[in-house]
């Protein structure tokens, strides 16, 4: 069940640093935004607070409201472990868990969270794996490693194992950003397939990813170096890239900044 | 005027040079500087080696020598075996492995996983430093005051364990704090990310990444204390006959084997000596072994 999210205000923080500021921003059920923006401005940083993966590093924490479907998931009596599970993440670098197989890599989700049984586990790893389109290449080495994979695939199958535990928003942090062309494509036609079961965010640094995979982008920028990073403008992805309201995100998109 | 051509030279310098003479020079030198230490370290190892199997060969190879004790036998009668020194120091070191491996792993996981940073464990970490640089003779005397001087407990082999798991304990929390450190973020962060909470993700993620190394320090740990020679000495008298009972009576151990022996002359006492030495080289040996299979069968695999 895909779900709508909604920022408000959010003020995010390292500690004493202010990494981001007053960023106020909606994404539509079954819909991909992608966020672009020079590097340290802090987009990973904003992905991170989504599922509540901010505060695992010591001292960070957030400020103002997160709204899943109408419900803040940075209230008071919210689990982040129960978030989590609401909200997936597929990072930078795959990083699949080096002493599971392939296949208990993609029901780690669900066999840690410990429910089902062995067949059920079965059959959720091979729907995961066709989803993330890996089944065809692994499916005769399920019991092998997931070390032993290529990097795009070892990616495809952290997109498997968190789609795995059907999760209603799919947080991506530049997934492609260590894959060759085709794996790219690979990844990107998935992105396609997952809208339509998914809300996805994603992270990129590849202008013409963005303008392929989604439907709305946001533009964040620094002032200045030391100063917080900040959401320049959000508007639907044609709109974005060839008029674009802000001067400084046409000078990011064309090239011409600094 | 004509100068002369050199036709066999290139008319451009080669970019790369051979090796000058000098570095030639310092490198054979190094070279032998570093050979020499090491045959210098060699020395005293297979002079040690070779002292203990040319002395304690002879008795380890009888069959008795596994199989029994030295119960009812003079000291200067032939015959018997280490049999219930064998059982003690494996005893001892079990009870104490048994005790020291959980409070150690438990320790290393709250200063990695938990109290990162907090004065507790910056406290904590600190005194498993100074823990480690205790002898094993203050290690004794303090379970001696505190087991036998106030609680009034009787001198007995598992005394002996409690002085051991004070030296196992510190060697333990090192050697897994340093395997839990090197497990990466990243695995840590996917199990989250997944919904999984963190004693679950410590459990099933973060230990089973680590365990082959972790394996490897614990029995290494526990090879190390089990040759300790002052806690039996002051927590368990020497009996020549087999015990079985941590909590009572008497009980030998290689160590106080070797000790006990030392004072008698006879040849039977030097057999029983070296013999006895010959076994807890083995046995530790043994345990390094089983910690390397260990490691290898539990390392993570990518083929
Ligand atoms: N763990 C951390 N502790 C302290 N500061 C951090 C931490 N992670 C990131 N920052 C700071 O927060 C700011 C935003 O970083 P962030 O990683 O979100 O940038 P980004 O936009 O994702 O950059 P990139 O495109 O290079 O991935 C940067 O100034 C960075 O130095
Ligand atoms: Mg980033």
């Amino acid at each position: 069940m895909a779900k709508r999210l909604d920022l408000k205000d959010v003020n995010i923080f390292y500690g004493r640093f202010h990494a981001v500021d007053n960023v106020t921003l909606s994404v539509a059920p079954r819909s991909v935004t992608a966020f672009i923006g020079p590097s340290g401005c802090g987009k990973s940083t904003v992905l991170r607070t989504l599922n509540r993966m901010h505060e695992v590093i010591p001292g960070a924490r957030v400020e103002g409201e997160v709204l899943l479907d109408g419900e803040n998931i940075y209230g008071s009596s919210v689990d982040p472990v129960g978030v989590r599970r609401t909200i997936g993440m597929v990072f930078q670098r795959p990083n699949p868990f080096p002493t599971m197989s392939i296949r208990d890599n993609v029901v780690a989700g669900l066999k840690l969270q410990g429910r089902k049984s062995r067949k059920e586990l079965d059959e959720v790893a091979e729907r995961a794996l066709r989803g993330a389109n890996l089944w065809n290449e692994v499916k005769d080495r399920l019991t092998k490693p997931g070390g032993g994979l290529s990097g795009g695939q070892q990616q495809r199958l952290c997109i498997a194992r968190a789609i795995a535990v059907q999760p209603d928003v799919l947080l991506m942090d530049e997934p492609c950003s260590a894959l060759d062309p085709i794996s790219t494509l690979a990844i990107e036609d998935l992105i396609a397939e997952l809208k339509t079961e998914y809300t996805i965010v994603i992270v990129t640094h590849n202008m013409q990813q963005a303008a392929r995979v989604s439907d709305q982008t946001a533009f964040f920028n620094l002032r200045a170096t030391g100063e917080p990073g900040r959401l320049v403008e959000i508007d639907d992805t044609p709109k974005m890239f060839s008029n674009p309201t802000q001067q400084a995100t046409e000078d990011y998109i064309s090239g011409r900044f600094g | 005027m004509s100068t002369s051509v050199d036709l066999d030279k290139s008319a451009v310098e080669p970019t790369f040079v051979g090796i000058s003479g000098g570095r030639r020079a310092r490198n054979a030198l190094a070279t032998g500087l570093m050979t020499l230490a090491f045959l210098i370290a060699l020395v005293p190892l297979v002079w040690v080696v070779w002292t203990v199997v040319s002395k304690g060969l002879a008795p380890v190879l009888t069959g008795h020598w596994w199989s029994e004790s030295l119960n009812g036998l003079l000291a200067r009668q032939q015959g018997g075996g280490a049999y219930h020194a064998i059982v003690g120091t494996l005893l001892q070191g079990l009870v104490c492995a048994v005790l020291a491996t959980p409070i150690g792993i438990m320790v290393a996981i709250y200063l990695v996983e938990y109290g990162a940073g907090t004065r507790l464990a910056r406290a904590t970490t600190f005194m498993v430093d100074i823990l480690t640089g205790v002898p094993s003779i203050v290690a004794a005397l303090f379970v001696y005051a505190v087991w036998i001087s106030i609680f009034g407990l009787p001198r007995s082999a598992f005394a002996v364990s409690l002085a051991l798991v004070l030296l196992m304990v510190p060697v333990v929390v090192r050697s897994t704090e340093e395997m839990l450190r090197i497990v990466p973020d990243d695995l840590r962060e996917a199990a989250y990310a997944l919904g999984v909470p963190k004693w679950k993700t410590i459990v099933k993620v973060v230990i089973p990444t680590a365990l082959s190394g972790m394996l490897t320090g614990i029995v290494l740990a526990l090879a190390r204390v089990m040759g300790e020679t002052a806690p039996v000495l002051i927590l368990v008298a020497y009996a020549p006959f087999i015990n079985f009972d941590i909590f009572q009576g008497n009980m030998a151990s290689l160590p106080l084997l070797m000790t006990v022996e030392r004072s008698n002359p006879t040849d039977a006492g030097a057999d029983r000596l070296w013999g006895a030495a010959i076994t807890l080289i083995l046995i530790i040996t043994l345990f390094q072994l089983l910690a390397a299979f260990l490691s290898k069968v539990t390392a993570p695999k990518t083929k």
